[in-house]
């Protein structure tokens, strides 16, 4: 198979994107449980990264000249497991193991039970730190491969992401670009109240970092966002990227309750004709 | 090899002390009396070396843990990370994905205590390819007293799967721990020390992960030793010898996996085993042997170490006298379980 890299195609992504939702949704159905909420937020960065930005080989997981690709948040594994089945890494049919005894896909990424999968993350705020490390010894073989790290809004209060930040700015690591998914809540609600983040930029911006705000739904933002970062040399990148947690079902937007909770079979229903899928 | 080291004996090459590429090693610590740690450094330098994928990170105690002497010759492949042992766990973790050797280093109770988490997540739940090598282990680290005195740290990283947990006892055994666990694919961890300990291993002793050295079966006890406590324990034979009890030693250096067929054939050659680390008495070797023993083949187990405690300022020697890690400690342990 050909290095997966696409057109910049900005409808195409927004179908893929579409469609990647609508498998998160059936697969959580079908685990029973998992992480809808954030899972949704980052679709359309995850689809931007897969089907657009990253140098990858589906066939060849370990090809070398990949770009790596972290889950910082790893509770958002339905998202990585979706991108990874459509782009090709292993079958769709998987999916339907979410979650499930002996199934490779657990309820969060384990990188020796699943190809595809860089490193194992579900605990918050140690995924920086790794993709820090692959930039370094990237950069030690002259390597082009870039290395890509989502990272969720909460999260960002684990001190180890702040270690990392200084880090990355410490040693310009300019073939790193982190992306955070701000849906604004967490678990027990809103960012803000929980344990304010904001604002966000400065203090990126103070660990040396280019900083680049969007809206993390609109996929040309996205798009243009992942090709600029490319080019900042000397530093690392960081996208903040505004989302919605639960996007794309408006029942599920805004609802810090469905951070951990998956569709029942009716949502599920009522979710898919909202995405488009009546009648499939 | 440019820069040797004064205060190292070199060897030529006709005495044989090959490492495991078989290369020529020019170090060569038979003998010497040194730091654990200051054995680490320098072979480190060697290993840098023979193979450009090791890479070292520190968190600002270089000059301690020795790893300052390959940030000098290799400044390309050294990260300092500041004082941030969680994020230096993580980026070591990330060095070994790019294909990297990453040897990370602080001191022990840092290491395992700060980053214990991170080493349970990043390295071992992915088996990342990375070498945990800390210093300033136990009781010996001396007047920085009990927050610098790791006594916990055996006992937290044997807990992890995945974790080899290596304790050498002197300069000899260290370089070959650090040239092996550089051709072993898997995390290990490794804890040396401050201060100058006496050299034990034979000339012909090689280092194989998991497997003890039995420098004496003993009819009557066993100790089974680790670190500095391997020395004592020789120095405990002697005095034994004179009494006309004979007390068996080994070094089991690879606490996990341990080696279970030397311990077998300990327990089986006498009714009292003695364990005998500068660690806590709980999880650690000690606990790692009754463990075991208790299981698969029941004898009297004794074990020297600190005794659910935090250790304290002073002098190494009078730090060990205090808490009861002595020779002396270990002769008079064999024979009150042996008067019973």
């Amino acid at each position: 198979m050909a290095v997966l890299t696409q057109s910049r195609d900005i409808a195409f992504l927004k179908e893929q994107a579409r469609i990647v939702r609508v498998e998160i949704l059936k697969m959580l159905t079908q685990s029973g449980s998992g992480h809808t909420g954030g899972s949704l937020s980052a679709a359309d960065i995850a689809t931007a990264l897969y089907f657009y930005k990253m140098r990858h080989r589906p066939d060849n997981p370990k090809w070398e000249e990949r770009d790596r690709f972290i889950l910082s948040k790893g509770h958002a594994a339905p998202l990585l497991y979706t991108v990874l089945a459509l782009t090709g890494y292993f079958d769709k049919s998987l999916l339907g193991t979410l979650r499930k005894t002996g199934s490779p896909l657990q309820g969060h990424p384990s990188s020796k039970l699943l190809q595809g999968v860089e490193v194992s993350t579900g605990s918050l705020g140690q995924g920086l730190s790794i993709a820090n490390g692959m930039a370094l010894g990237l950069q030690l073989d002259d390597s082009a491969s870039r290395v890509y790290c989502l990272l969720g809004d909460g999260e960002i209060q684990e001190g180890q992401v702040w270690e990392a930040a200084m880090t990355a700015g410490h040693y310009a690591l300019d073939n790193l670009c982190a992306i955070v998914d701000l849906n604004e809540l967490q678990i027990d609600g809103r960012c803000e109240d929980v344990m304010k983040i904001t604002p966000v930029a400065p203090k990126w911006k103070a660990f040396n970092w280019h900083i680049f705000e969007i809206d993390g739904h609109n996929m040309e933002e996205i798009v243009s966002a992942l090709d600029e970062a490319e080019r900042i040399k000397g530093k690392p990148s960081v996208i903040l990227a505004n989302t919605i947690k639960g996007k794309g079902v408006s029942f599920f937007e805004g609802k810090a309750e469905y951070h951990g909770l998956a569709p029942t079979k009716e949502e599920l229903e009522k979710a898919l004709k909202e995405l488009g899928e009546d009648g499939k | 090899m440019g820069s040797r080291k004064q205060e190292f004996r070199v060897q030529s090459p006709e005495s044989g002390i090959k490492t495991l590429n078989s290369e020529l090693q020019t170090l060569n610590f038979y003998g010497q009396a040194v730091a654990t740690r200051d054995a680490y450094g320098a072979t480190l330098v060697e290993l840098g070396k023979r193979n450009e994928k090791v890479v070292v990170l520190d968190a600002d105690l270089s000059g301690s843990t020795k790893t300052a002497k390959f940030a000098k010759a290799f400044p390309e492949r050294f990260f300092n990370m500041g004082i941030s042992e969680q994020d230096m766990v993580g980026t070591a973790g990330g060095l070994s994905l790019a294909g990297k050797i990453p040897f990370a280093s602080t001191f022990a109770i840092f290491e395992t205590g700060r980053a214990w988490e991170q080493i349970r997540q990043t390295v071992c739940y992915s088996h990342l390819n990375v070498k945990l090598v800390a210093t300033h282990s136990g009781l010996t680290v001396g007047e920085d007293g009990a927050s610098h005195q790791a006594l916990e740290d055996v006992a937290l990283m044997r807990v992890l799967p995945e974790l080899v947990v290596i304790v050498p006892s002197d300069g000899f055994e260290t370089q070959q721990v650090i040239d092996a666990i550089a051709e072993y694919e898997g995390p290990v961890y490794v804890r040396l020390g401050r201060a100058k300990v006496p050299a034990v291993m034979p000339p012909d002793y090689k280092f194989q992960i998991g497997k003890a050295h039995t420098f004496h079966l003993g009819k009557d006890a066993n100790i089974i030793a680790d670190g500095i406590m391997v020395a004592a324990a020789l120095q405990a034979r002697e005095t034994l010898l004179k009494e006309g009890i004979d007390a068996g030693v080994i070094n089991m250096s690879t606490v996990k996996p341990l080696d279970a067929e030397a311990l077998l054939k300990a327990a089986n050659a006498s009714k009292l085993i003695v364990t005998a680390e500068e660690h806590s008495v709980i999880g650690g070797l000690g606990g790692a042997v009754a463990e075991y023993l208790s299981e698969n083949h029941p004898v009297a187990v004794k074990r020297i170490g600190t005794r659910d405690t935090f250790g304290g300022s002073g002098k190494p020697d009078d730090l060990l006298k205090l808490y009861g890690l002595t020779a002396d400690d270990i002769v008079k342990t064999i024979k009150s379980a042996l008067s019973r």
